[in-house]
């Protein structure tokens, strides 16, 4: 399987194995045209075993997204052949609209077109509380 | 602050303003009768919660100015299936500043986010209440003279009380403060509460499910109700509640300068005997409610006496 050789592009790496296609949904990936590759259960000296993602198209991604999915994940931007930058993801102050309040009480369920937006409350554990009824995300 | 919606809103600094000017409303009532002249509250309560609704009223009277509003979903346009965005928008062209309750978790916060008047969150289904958290800090200045130093025992349904879970967060910024968390074991509180505790330095709590025990050490003791619904079957419920109601027998265990405060409304958690003992304050909690929200309605309008 040849899924090397990006000419200009991003390359997800490090992402934990399995994680990967839910990636792909979260990213909207389906929604583009050019080549994507998903590459499951890589051997990972870090990881053990890892997936990656290959896009082939320089696309502008929502960090934010991949950052609070998993601030481990290495971005690897392709131009011409070259690898032309390394974006370190870290956890996003907020996210909005990628996850939806599981708290039937919440009125963000209950009132129409409201932005679902969740804010980080605690770095050191990763913990996200929607800003209307302060449930955890997780 | 433009609203207030979470007592955590506020800093230490703004919750003493505020108390510092309940106090002084207390002692020059006519002083503060004509500084809302003019002005409007609407009181907007999509559940009705008329002890709430009456002293934001009263508040918004004796400031001289004017209320509106309407106290159950059914007479409001939320039946037929406004939004509450909506609402505030709409209510916001007659008034200057909203009072709002609301089953919703969060409501009055999605309100503020679009309102051009201040919302003040007049509680929202088990979310919170900051309103009584004040009236309860308020209380607690008036009737010990600090808010610091002091052991804070805190009784009944610790688990889905929003009152106790608000008055832990905010005591919780004094220096050494004691909680004493006394509960059946079914409804000890949620161990995020427990986890915040543990983050500060300068909180001391200890868990216990004996009143007596608890009281004989308190500076104040904080009443709950212990809701029948809570429980998985009525025999738990039997065997628990009776442990947890306070009367003239258990108050010999508390110290001389105790004070006795509960939000109400109470059923039967406190005996009716209790009210007559100086110690009790939860009365005094009450008209204290009206003076904060004085208080409060003033700031958020930026008017002074
Ligand atoms: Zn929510």
């Amino acid at each position: 399987m040849n899924v090397d050789g990006i000419n200009s592009g991003i390359v997800l790496d490090h992402i934990k194995a399995g994680k990967s296609m839910e990636i792909y949904n979260y990213l909207n990936l389906d929604e583009l045209d050019c080549c994507v590759a998903i590459i499951k259960n890589v051997k990972s000296t870090k990881l053990g075993r890892k997936d990656i993602i290959k896009i082939d198209a320089e696309i502008n991604l929502d960090l934010d997204i991949l950052g609070y999915i998993d601030p481990n994940i290495t971005v690897n931007v392709i131009s011409d052949g070259v690898l032309v930058e390394k974006k370190k993801l870290k956890l996003p102050k907020e996210v909005k609209n990628v996850i939806k309040c599981k708290n039937p009480r919440c009125i963000s369920l209950a009132e129409r077109e409201t932005d679902q937006i969740f804010r980080l409350t605690s770095p050191e554990e990763g913990i996200y509380r929607c800003i209307y009824c302060d449930s955890e995300s997780k | 602050m433009r609203h207030l919606i979470d007592i955590t809103d506020l800093s230490v600094n703004e919750i003493a303003e505020l108390i510092r000017t309940s106090n002084d409303i207390i002692g020059n009532r006519k002083a503060y009768s004509e500084v809302c002249r003019g002005r409007k509250l609407a009181t907007l309560f999509f559940e009705p919660s008329t002890r709430t609704r009456l002293s934001f009223e009263a508040a918004m009277l004796e400031l001289g100015g004017a209320v509106l509003g309407f106290s159950s979903a059914d007479s409001s346009s939320a039946t037929k299936g406004e939004s509450v965005i909506d609402t505030v928008r709409t209510v916001a062209c007659y008034a200057d500043v909203i009072a709002m309750r609301h089953p919703k978790e969060g409501a009055p916060l999605l309100a503020s986010l679009k309102s051009p008047v201040p919302v003040i969150n007049a509680g929202d289904g088990g979310h919170s209440h900051p309103t009584q958290t004040l009236t309860d800090l308020l209380t607690i200045q008036r009737e010990k003279g600090r808010l610091d130093n002091m052991t804070v025992a805190l009784c009944g349904d610790l688990k889905f009380g929003r009152t106790v879970h608000s008055l832990i967060a905010a005591m919780s910024c004094y220096e050494n403060i004691k909680f004493i968390l006394i509960s059946p074991e079914e409804l000890k509180i949620p161990d995020y509460i427990r986890e915040d505790m543990k983050k500060r330095r300068n909180i001391e709590w200890r868990e216990t499910d004996k009143l007596e025990e608890g009281l004989a050490k308190a500076d104040i003791l904080y009443m709950t109700r212990v809701q029948r619904e809570r429980f998985f079957n009525e025999a738990d419920y039997m065997r628990l509640k009776d442990s947890f109601i306070l009367d003239t027998e258990k108050m010999r265990y508390a110290k001389p300068d105790t004070i006795i405060m509960h939000p109400l409304p109470r059923v039967n958690e406190i005996s009716v005997k209790v009210d007559d003992d100086p110690r009790a304050c939860y009365f005094k909690q009450v008209e204290n409610g009206k003076f904060i929200r004085m208080a409060l309605i003033m700031r958020l309008l930026e008017v002074s006496k």
